[in-house]
């Protein structure tokens, strides 16, 4: 798949940005004043920033209200429900927590658990698609909703507990990378079934319909880079993963302990966000494998 | 609405003949002129005349070789487009409901007024039938040519959709497929119809008839011809023989 920066921005910070808030609901830092004002300020600038950077891979934005009505069929209409309601839950809390001094744990405790099922849904829009199937696995929830927690705790300043998280997520990370090299082959889909001529002997294409490039190369046979997929996976897994995990973990916590992880941490996601679009086979590359 | 229905009243669809394509993209060009003037925007290309040309395409036929294991190989002339699938991938992901699949004959349409260009649903396609039109940002895909089939006002054989139409090798029929006495229900069960990528789970309704095995020439067991003449006589021998004396 194209790895477009639209959706690796997105999914990068609008992960961090409802991680973050799904802390703060459950009062991790319990901040009030000044300091909660720049916490969900935070937050808030990191999911609104990555869901109005998803607007623009859209082709036609003037219909977007739309996006809203299909709850019952579509992970995406869903995602869009579920980040505007976890977006009005936190503003009362937040707003309560700035001015008021007072928590209001329930407002919190919903919107954590929004902003986790907004995190939930995001993964589901590519979790769901048979025809990606580096995609297709049950692991892929439960990593996008790792990287959630980890890189909010470590937002939120909790060092050991983001600690732990990371460590958690990069052998995750390590696993899935794995396990997604097989799932193409695994599917049984080929050039054989793709055309329904494997029955008669082995196929090769001739000739593509087009000689120009057009929307689904562009959009969904990206090979470029993939050859450097071993060396990138390594960087990434350093970055998102060892490192920031070994400095909060063996490292005495302070600022700019965390920051230098935080940095880190955030600079591996989009490394692992650009593999998991360039990484991503979709099977309609059957139709146009040459090999 | 873009949940599916339990069951549509008929089942249109093509059904398409890879014995018979001849691979003269007839029906490509045919598709793009009728769909660039009818149902919603026209099929756009970007630099149509420039270095780098492309454009949208509802069908487009690839070609293909397959090598059997003790055969020639052959040659496979292969029209793709949008199979109007039972369980359509395309229309359960739309967020805006533009995508959905009718109830009446089951053609698979976007709503141009609700779509949002999010392309996901050509993601969720395995066949690459759906293309995202680059000068209005709106999904486009094969209609079934909605606006010819019932068509009170273009004669009787016109209300076919275009490709069909305007196969000269005849190797598209277009029916219901969900009527097993239909012609077409006939046609794939007599030639053996199959599903592209089955493994899928998308149920497509069109279908394509596999190409007829072709002839086996028999090649063991015949013996090399024999020379008929090893000396060369009369005047081209004698002149040979004068040749190699010199
Ligand atoms: S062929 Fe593709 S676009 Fe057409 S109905 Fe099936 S999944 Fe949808
Ligand atoms: S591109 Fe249009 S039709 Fe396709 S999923 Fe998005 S809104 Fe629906």
């Amino acid at each position: 798949m194209h790895p477009a920066p639209s959706v690796i921005i997105f999914t990068t910070f609008s992960g961090l940005g409802f991680g973050l808030l799904a802390w703060l609901g459950l009062g991790f830092p319990d901040v009030s004043g000044g300091t909660a004002f720049a916490f969900f300020f935070i937050a808030y600038a990191l999911a609104v920033g990555g869901l109005l950077a998803s607007t623009f891979h859209l082709g036609n934005r003037k219909n977007a209200i739309y996006a809203f009505s299909q709850w019952r069929t579509s992970w995406l209409s869903r995602e869009g429900i579920a980040s505007v309601m976890t977006l009005l839950v936190f503003a009362p809390y937040a707003l309560s927590l700035i001015f008021a001094d007072t928590a209001l744990p329930f407002l919190g405790y919903l919107g954590s658990i929004l902003a986790l099922i907004t995190v939930f849904t995001t993964s589901m829009i590519y979790t769901q698609l048979k025809t990606i199937p580096r995609w297709n696995m049950p692991l892929n929830p439960v990593l996008f909703l790792l990287y959630a927690l980890s890189g909010g705790a470590l937002m939120a300043g909790e060092a050991k507990v983001a600690g732990v998280l990371i460590l958690l997520l990069t052998l995750l990370q390590v696993a899935a990378w794995k396990m997604g090299d097989d799932r193409l082959s695994s599917t049984g889909t080929d050039k054989g079934t793709a055309t329904g001529l494997g029955s008669i002997g082995t196929v090769r294409m001739l000739e593509s319909a087009h000689t120009a490039r057009n929307y689904i190369l562009d959009e969904m046979v990206h090979i470029i880079g993939r050859k450097h997929a071993q060396k990138l996976r390594m960087i990434a897994g350093i970055l998102i993963g060892a490192l920031p995990a070994a400095i909060l973990l063996l490292t005495p916590a302070g600022h700019v302990t965390s920051f230098v992880a935080l940095a880190c941490h955030i600079l591996g996601v989009i490394v692992g966000r650009w593999l998991f679009f360039a990484e991503a086979e979709h099977v309609v590359g059957m139709y146009y494998s040459r090999d | 609405m873009t949940a599916l229905p339990a069951s549509t009243d008929k089942k249109l669809g093509l059904v398409i003949d890879l014995d018979t394509c001849v691979g003269c993209h007839g029906c490509v060009t045919s598709c793009k002129g009728w769909n660039t003037e009818n149902y919603g925007v026209p099929l756009s290309d970007m630099d149509a005349y420039g270095a780098d040309p492309s454009g949208t395409f509802l069908n487009r036929v690839f070609s293909y070789e397959v090598q059997p294991a003790d055969k020639p190989a052959q040659t496979v002339h292969f029209p793709k487009s949008c199979l109007h699938c039972e369980d359509a991938p395309c229309v359960t992901v739309c967020p805006t409901g533009a995508s959905y699949k009718r109830t009446e004959d089951g053609i698979v349409l976007v709503n141009e007024d609700r779509c949002i260009g999010c392309g996901l649903c050509a993601w969720a396609c395995p066949y690459g039938a759906r293309e995202l039109d680059q000068a209005a940002g709106v999904m486009k895909k094969c209609t079934l040519c909605v606006d010819r089939i019932y068509n009170e006002n273009l004669e009787e054989v016109d209300r076919v959709p275009s490709c069909v139409r305007t196969c000269p090798a005849g190797a598209r029929h277009f029916g219901d497929l969900g009527d097993p006495d239909s012609d077409v229900s006939k046609l794939v069960a007599e030639r053996g119809g199959f599903d592209l990528m089955p493994e899928q789970g998308t149920k497509p309704v069109n279908k394509y008839l596999p190409p007829r095995p072709k002839d086996t020439m028999e090649t063991a067991g015949i013996p090399d011809l024999k020379p008929v003449a090893t000396e060369a006589k009369g005047f081209l021998g004698w002149l040979d023989k004068a040749l190699e004396k010199l």
